[in-house]
């Protein structure tokens, strides 16, 4: 079987060939749909980090407040709640289930929801790495802030989690790649992203081989820049003598 | 040696043949014993599964009455297929005759061979009983579902372009999917074939509550499927369906699958013959979709 990529110059309508190959107007080709395709998975993956880091880092931070027992246990709460759900569920119940129980859903955008869906379950998963983090601190530091007269929300701030989150960060850029990955599932509830694009025009060109290929390519893109961008920061923020720069830990 | 000449010899014999029935089902069928039928899993009532790897189905049907006439002595085997594998598994050989829910046009023509079309569905739309939606024109502003993977969306994507309606479109990702998009109130309407809308509200909580309205947006002639340049095959399976549309053999089918109830619920799809399949019974032809939709 032949590789026919002249596929991706096609009008997505009538199947004419489109000199330039990119969409203009009110003429949309298959290359063009694949590059909003693209932005969709781009614009789903980026808000649900967002959502992931922030409620994330609040979620594991509070999990080791050491004078907060209720606060800590809903912490352990919500970290079990999302993380023993499979994501497609999740995402499922933020779009059909929720909606029926609580009505202010029902005219929430299906991007919001996805968006909740994909970072709740991811922050989840970074509660536990900050969580990890906090805790393979020597215990000594959280003293030393004490001893400094700081109050807990200063220790954490100024001494526990800058280092905590310089530990973690490989962890981290897995995460991270993982919701560029991990947003594929929004297929499933009409966003237009790029396993929507995969499933949709290889129906309608019956080129799924090129046409997965692209999308592949894709996605492999956007993981990879996602990696650079977190070895970049990871570079920046090392301290000198401390974890990160031996590249084996301990300290 | 001699020994050894005489199997190579017999090898290349064996495989000489095997590459002359490559394109010759029937020769090929005689010599196996066996037929491979292409099946789907869920493409009621077309063609389905009851379980434990039994098949059943209009299309499943008139296959097995097909096979029984052309090749009467070989064993028929099932083999289920997917939208994705169903063309390639045809054309190298593994499945010998597709018996499920496939489209005929004229892409899928370059590959495959189709018999002569003997179901032919309406792409339509269904909406909740109470809805005022009458025709397309009234899906204007109004949310419609589809499914990814289809050939509707493509259609909605023309007809929205052609008349300048302005609707917003969600997807499900099965129709399972896009039904429960209808059924919740995410959707005022769902464009799908209108044998898979009549099969779905029939299996709906309360299929009263649903209708299938408009106008039809598109027609799909559905067809047997084999594999191509096996003209042999071809005229006899188009023989026995011109045969059988004579001997009214073919409307009994249609009513006994799409009018009368049907396991494994034992509900009926209850659709009746389109004015499109009606015609061509009169004048049986192999045309593709194109054709139908100038």
């Amino acid at each position: 079987m032949a590789l026919d990529w002249k596929v991706f110059c096609l009008d997505t309508i009538d199947k004419a060939p489109v000199s330039g190959c990119f969409s203009s107007g009110d003429q949309q080709t298959y290359l063009g749909w694949l590059l909003a395709a693209w932005g969709q998975t781009v614009i789903v993956a980026l808000l649900s980090l967002i959502v992931a880091l922030v409620v994330g880092s609040i979620i594991g931070t509070v999990r080791t407040l050491p004078n907060s027992p209720w606060l800590s246990r809903f912490a352990n709460a919500w970290v079990e709640l999302f993380r023993n759900i499979p994501l497609l569920v999740q995402i499922f119940l933020w779009y059909h289930v929720m909606p029926v129980l609580i009505p202010v859903f029902a005219d929430t955008p299906k991007m919001v929801l996805v968006v909740m869906g994909l970072g709740l379950f991811t922050s989840a998963r970074i509660a536990e790495q900050v969580r990890a983090g906090i805790q393979a601190l020597p215990r000594g530091q959280r003293y030393a802030g004490m001893a400094m007269g700081f109050t807990t929300p200063q220790y954490y701030r100024y001494v526990l989690l800058p280092m905590a989150f310089r530990i973690i960060l490989p962890p981290l850029t897995s995460e991270s790649m993982n919701i560029f990955k991990n947003s594929s599932v929004a297929f499933a509830v009409s966003v237009t992203e790029l396993t929507f694009f995969a499933q949709q025009a290889g129906e309608e060109t019956s080129r799924g081989i090129e046409i997965y290929m692209a999308v592949t390519l894709l996605y492999v893109i956007s993981a990879f820049a996602i990696n650079r961008i977190m070895t970049f920061i990871e570079k920046r923020v090392r301290v000198p003598g401390f974890v990160a720069s031996t590249g084996a830990g301990g300290h | 040696m001699k020994k050894q000449l005489l199997a190579l010899a017999i090898a290349a014999v064996a495989t000489g043949a095997a590459f002359a029935q490559a394109n010759d089902t029937i020769a090929k069928a005689k010599a196996a014993g066996k037929v491979v039928m292409g099946v789907r899993e869920s493409s009621a009532p077309l063609s389905y599964t009851l379980g434990d790897g039994r098949f059943t189905g209009y299309h499943v049907e008139l296959c097995q009455r097909i096979l029984k006439a052309v090749v009467p002595t070989a064993a028929v085997e099932y083999l289920p297929v997917t939208s994705a594998n169903r063309i390639p598994l045809v054309q190298n050989g593994t499945v010998d005759i597709e018996c499920g829910s496939t489209t005929n046009n004229a892409t899928r023509q370059k590959d495959v061979s189709f018999a002569l079309t003997t179901y032919v569905t309406e792409v339509r739309t269904a909406v909740k009983a109470t809805s005022k939606i009458k025709s397309i024109a009234d899906l204007k502003g109004k949310t419609v579902a589809t499914t990814t993977g289809t050939t509707s969306v493509a259609l909605l994507r023309k007809n929205k372009r052609a008349e300048g309606l302005t609707f917003t479109e969600v997807y499900g990702k099965d129709h399972a999917d896009s039904f429960l998009l209808l059924e919740s109130g995410r959707a005022d309407a769902f464009v799908m074939d209108d044998n898979i809308l009549a099969g779905l509200i029939a299996s709906s909580k309360s299929p009263k509550d649903y209708a299938i309205v408009g106008e039809t947006l598109n027609v799909e002639p559905i067809a047997i499927m084999i594999r191509k340049d096996d003209p042999n095959f071809k005229k006899a399976v188009d023989d026995y369906i011109k045969g059988a549309i004579k001997a009214g053999e073919l409307n009994l089918l249609y009513t006994k699958w799409f009018m009368q109830p049907i396991p494994p619920k034992n509900t009926s799809v209850n659709l009746p013959m389109g004015k499109i399949l009606t015609g061509l019974l009169k004048a049986p032809n192999d045309k593709p979709a194109e054709e139908f939709n100038k």
